[in-house]
């Protein structure tokens, strides 16, 4: 499709979306011209498979676990509003408005908290709020390559959830994850902060503040 | 250091040789050979000796040996190359080689002549630069990278002449007969920073994939300005400087637009030739690679006849052309481009430095003015910094990454200077700029300082900065993980919202490039299969996948599917009552299992032996060496001497079989979940087998074997349609396939009603860490590694020990190897029976274990350590 003709199609619910994510209407429009190319016939959502046809996905290790974040619930389609709303997860943190902020309001898409918790979703499969052993195995197998044995998967495994594991329970709630996540800052602060690959910056907004830990 | 000495004698033998070859000729114009046929010496000669006939390329080869051999030589000691760069190594070695001529002929016969350089030494360089450019990341990053080559060079090219002048001015240079131009010619041809050099060193200093193309880029391109600077200021110190009028600044300044972006346009004229012209090779595969390099040579020279810049044509020839020549040549043509560019490249590099070191051993050139090289040096390391620091503080605010101190000290220090400086200050004339010899051994003295000192200190200075930046601390498991996790998911969101350097000429381009240019230049097939993102996995694949699954619901429950399975399982001979088709399969998978589990027995051995401590280094070692890497770390770097892409495309096919088998597998029990019922359990059993496969093969090729192979050969060649492949991943899929089988069974028992929750859930998500507590998972497995809980689902467990008992404990899996070969051998029979008896029982039961059992073989063929690559082949096909 010609981003010439699209580029007069109008974002349906422009407004409510963007009071939501937080989208500048710009940001919007691309990604509504990128959810409609997407749209594979046209049918005004997506569908697993219009997700799974984008080929770089297929060789990314968790590619098919974040198509599923798409789809929460057993949905089976996703249309360009809950697009939006995934996909604000990933914008910069915005600045230290919270006092600016109505606090009646929930919290931004784009908090940490909600970041973590997109992420703590995909390790978390069955949605019960800890990331259990074998959920940690399955998250592990799928990242770590074939030359690594089970055996050895299971062990590193159990390690990683003895690490973060502090209550004994033997899993990793949301609370032990962002926990773990906090003190690797040096591997995750992009993802935390600014996701920096997916920032848009509509605005001069992505400042470099040191990340500030703020509870749960 | 000592490498160093110990390389003096080697040399000094074999330039001993060439000095030897070098006195021939007088040598051999008196006396006859004496070997030869006994003094006909006025008749026909059967043996004659003509030095002059060859001597010119008979030195050449010589000397590439010799570069070669050097460099052979260093990567002897790992630890001299660890810590000293290569090219630094080589202008030692150049200086040894040059001493030694010199001191045997007293004449420097051997120099880096201008004329060599720029037609033979550099084009291969910048081809291979230029070929293999990372263009997502060229492109995403080109306004930054053209800021600092275009204002970054001028910047340091006008400040650096106009100190030294100033300084000059002041007295402290004492009498030098040199004006204000040529100052300002010395400070263009000393301003730009080198490719050939940049590379040589920032390969071996690991720096993230942005500073490194911005780096890189700014050493390609600027190539332009240095062009213009150079012959505009050398024409005006020819004409003089009182003749100089506004009109030649400006027609300096339009000469740069018109050189720097004619090269450009001689670059994508000459690509849109080669990618033209390979599109009809199709007959002449064996000289295709050839079209490649003479095409894009050819721009270089056309340009250069043209005046314009040559680096920035074939710079471009290479980034337009190698999409379209890499979708049109063959595969062995493409291997054979690869690896010739990547050879001529790095000969190139070799032969310079070296001679960049030879050139160096000749009097005649040295006119030392401390004051003058001082203050060079100075003046460029801290005006590059400043220029850095400036554009830096610009860009930042137009930047989506920001650039931040640390990389701004490494673009500054890597402002490395090289043979392009050196090939032009050698091309001034004598005449028109009377202080040549100074330029020279100022430049000389320049190159190396920045090559060999900053060379060396630039990668203790980044680990030392990063080692500031944060605080030294072996990373926890589950940072790395979540960091590994994290860096996967924002490229996976990255491509879904389509953001990375998205905007509206991107897509105008690559609508363009679709309708127009790939038609125009790609072959037909190349067309279809070619896919936008990767070169590796065509969409079409992952299409073809889905409508090969689609096709099967549409004729009837995959029927077409199962036949050839069916086949399959008829010749495997089964001597106990003829199985079904589901048996078959899953026993073959338990069969493999069960004649592992003896060897799981060793390593568990070896496990229960080995230290805590080691055991927890390993962990870290595994996870961190294993971890797949995202996209940002591998696909986009830049290497000169390796061809790395061959793990990349592992790695992918890895990821992407997985892939496949999920969403295959996912498919199905979505479309068949709705009415779920035992026959369907039985379809997914039967179909298990063949899913694998099914996965793996090209664009829905059906699977057509004959009937006389083993049917474990067709699962391997299935499987394994690349060689190179890891052995290892045949048992991966075995994994894979009994883990689904679990679930499926394990659908079915809890009757979950919801069959399209998700394309990987079936598989990764119905086991609830309930069913799977690890306190069981883990008791059982020093003792046997099967599971034997005395249930009757798993009677299985009982015929083990025998085969356990007879193998014995051994140590290393590759002296198992042959006794593991007559074990899997012979109780075949024996594990088959038992597991057939285990595939009833587990019609309708789950087992708790299953996953780790196909793992077991793994065990094998890789050594707790797993440090050492996995050479589990042989084992693999000894069953065969």
């Amino acid at each position: 499709m010609g981003s010439g003709g699209s580029r007069a199609a109008q974002v349906p619910d422009a407004d409510s979306i963007r009071r939501e994510t937080g989208f500048s209407q710009a940001t919007l429009l691309r990604l509504y011209h990128r959810f409609r190319a997407l749209d594979s016939n046209k049918k005004g959502y997506l569908s697993r498979v219009d997700l799974q046809q984008i080929g770089a996905l297929a060789v990314n290790p968790l590619g098919d676990r974040i198509i599923d974040s798409f789809f929460p619930d057993g949905s089976l389609r996703v249309d360009f509003p809950d697009f939006a709303r995934v996909l604000a997860h990933f914008r910069p943190v915005d600045d230290e408005d919270t006092g600016t902020r109505d606090p009646k309001e929930p919290e931004p898409l784009n908090s940490r908290m909600n970041k973590l918790r997109f992420a703590f979703q995909l390790y978390d499969l069955d949605r019960d709020g800890k990331i259990s052993r074998h959920e940690m195995l399955q998250v592990l197998r799928l990242m770590v390559g074939v030359q690594v044995t089970e055996e050895q998967l299971e062990s590193i495994t159990d390690r990683t959830v003895q690490e973060a594991d502090e209550d004994g329970d033997g899993a990793v709630s949301f609370l032990e994850f962002t926990k773990s996540c906090w003190e690797g800052l040096g591997l995750s602060w992009h993802f935390l902060k600014e996701a920096i690959y997916i920032s848009w910056r509509e605005d001069g907004s992505s400042r470099r503040s040191p990340f500030r830990c703020q509870g749960d | 250091m000592s490498q160093r000495g110990a390389l003096g004698p080697r040399w000094g033998l074999l330039l001993a040789f060439l000095l030897a070859l070098g006195e021939l000729p007088q040598v051999g114009g008196v006396e006859e050979e004496p070997g030869s046929e006994h003094q006909e010496s006025e008749g026909f000669q059967v043996v004659t000796f003509k030095w002059h006939h060859v001597q010119d390329p008979y030195i050449i080869a010589l000397w590439i040996l010799v570069a070669s051999v050097a460099k052979i030589g260093f990567h002897l000691s790992h630890k001299v190359t660890s810590v000293v760069p290569e090219s630094a190594l080589l202008i030692v070695v150049g200086l040894v080689l040059g001493g030694i001529v010199w001191a045997a002929e007293h004449i420097a016969s051997f120099t880096l002549t201008p004329t060599v350089f720029f037609f033979y030494l550099l084009p291969p360089i910048v081809l291979d630069a230029g070929y293999f450019m990372p263009n997502r990341l060229f492109f995403g990053n080109l306004g930054t990278i053209l800021l600092y080559a275009v204002i970054g060079t001028v910047w340091n090219a006008a400040t650096t002449g106009l100190s030294l002048y100033g300084v000059f001015l002041s007295g402290l240079m004492g009498d030098l007969n040199i004006g204000l131009l040529d100052f300002l010619l010395f400070g263009s041809l000393i301003a730009a920073v080198d490719p050939v050099a940049v590379l040589a060193v920032f390969e071996e200093v690991h720096v993230n994939e942005v500073l490194f193309i911005i780096v890189f880029g700014e050493s390609l391109l600027n190539d332009a300005v240095t062009v213009v600077l150079y012959t505009v200021f050398e024409s005006f110190v020819t004409l003089g400087g009182d003749k100089v009028t506004g009109v030649d600044c400006v027609k300096g300044i339009v000469s740069f637009f018109v050189v720097s972006l004619g090269g450009t346009l001689v670059g994508v004229v000459f690509a849109f030739l080669l990618s033209l012209v390979t599109r009809f090779t199709k007959h002449v595969r064996i000289i295709e690679p050839g079209f490649v390099f003479v095409i894009s040579y050819l721009s270089y020279l056309t340009s250069e006849m043209l005046s314009l810049s040559a680096i920035l044509a074939i710079t471009f020839c290479g980034i337009c052309c190698q999409k379209y020549v890499k979708a049109n040549i063959s595969e062995q043509s493409a291997t054979t481009v690869r690896y010739t560019m990547k050879m001529l490249a790095s000969g190139a590099e070799t032969i310079i430095f070296m001679f960049l070191g030879i050139s160096a051993v000749n009097p005649d050139i040295w006119e030392w003015n401390t004051a003058f090289v001082l203050l060079t040096l100075v003046f460029i390391s801290v005006y590059r910094a400043i220029g850095v620091v400036l554009q830096t503080w610009i860009l930042n605010r137009y930047r989506m990454v920001q650039l931040e101190i640390i990389d701004q000290v490494v673009m500054s220090y890597g402002g490395l200077r090289g043979a392009v400086a050196f090939a032009l200050v050698v091309l001034l004339d004598e005449d028109k700029v009377k202080e040549k010899n100074l330029f020279v051994s100022t430049t000389i003295i320049v190159i190396y300082f920045t090559v060999i000192f900053q060379g060396l200190t630039i990668k203790p200075l980044v680990q030392w900065l990063k080692v500031k930046r944060s605080e030294h601390r072996e990373p926890k498991l589950n940072e790395k993980l979540h960091g590994r996790a994290f860096d996967h998911i924002l490229s996976a969101i990255e491509d879904i919202s389509g953001q990375i350097g998205h905007n509206y000429l991107r897509d105008k381009w690559s609508n363009f490039d679709r309708k127009f240019l790939s038609k125009i230049l790609m072959r037909r097939s190349a067309q279809k299969s070619r896919d936008r993102i990767l070169n590796v996995f065509h969409e079409l694949n992952l299409k073809d996948a889905i409508s090969y699954v689609a096709e099967g619901e549409r004729r009837g429950s995959l029927a077409f599917i199962r036949s050839p399975s069916t086949d399959n399982m008829v010749n495997v001979d089964f001597s106990t009552p003829r199985p079904s088709t589901v048996e078959a399969s899953v026993s073959y998978l338990l069969r493999e299992n069960v004649s592992a589990v003896c060897l799981d027995m060793q390593s568990l051995e070896q496990r229960r032996r080995s230290i805590r401590d080691t055991e927890d280094m390993v962990t870290h070692h595994t996870l961190q060496q294993y971890l797949y890497k995202p996209r940002q770390e591998y696909k986009h770097l830049y290497s000169r001497h390796e061809l790395t892409q061959d793990e990349d495309e592992k790695q992918d096919k890895e990821i992407f079989h997985r892939t496949m088998r999920k969403r295959l597998e996912s498919f199905k029990s979505t479309k068949l979940g709705i009415n779920q019922n035992k026959k369907a359990v039985k379809l997914y059993k039967r179909e298990r087998a063949q899913k694998r496969r099914n996965s793996s093969i090209p664009n829905g090729k059906l699977p057509m074997e004959s009937p006389i192979h083993n049917f474990i050969i067709k699962e391997k060649d299935l499987e394994l349609s690349d060689p190179e492949e890891n052995p290892n991943y045949d048992a991966e899929e075995m994994s894979g396939g009994i883990e689904f089988l679990a679930n499926v069974t394990r659908d079915t028992a809890t009757d979950s009603p919801s069959g399209d929750t998700g394309s990987d859930v079936p598989l990764t998500g119905r086991t609830s860490p309930r069913e799977v507590p690890p306190a069981t998972e883990k008791s059982p497995r020093p003792l046997a590694p099967p599971p034997a809980p005395p249930t009757a689902q798993n009677p299985a467990p009982a015929a083990l020990p025998d085969l356990e008992l007879g193998a014995g404990p051994t140590s290393e899996a590759g002296s198992a190897s042959g006794t593991w070969l007559e074990r899997r051998g012979l109780p075949g029979a024996h594990a088959r029976s038992a597991a057939e008896r285990r595939v009833h029982s587990r019609r309708s039961f789950q087992r708790p274990r299953t996953r780790r059992r196909p793992a077991l073989l793994k065990l094998a063929s890789l050594q707790p350590s797993c440090h050492a690559p996995p050479h589990g082949l042989e084992q693999e096909e000894t069953p065969l």
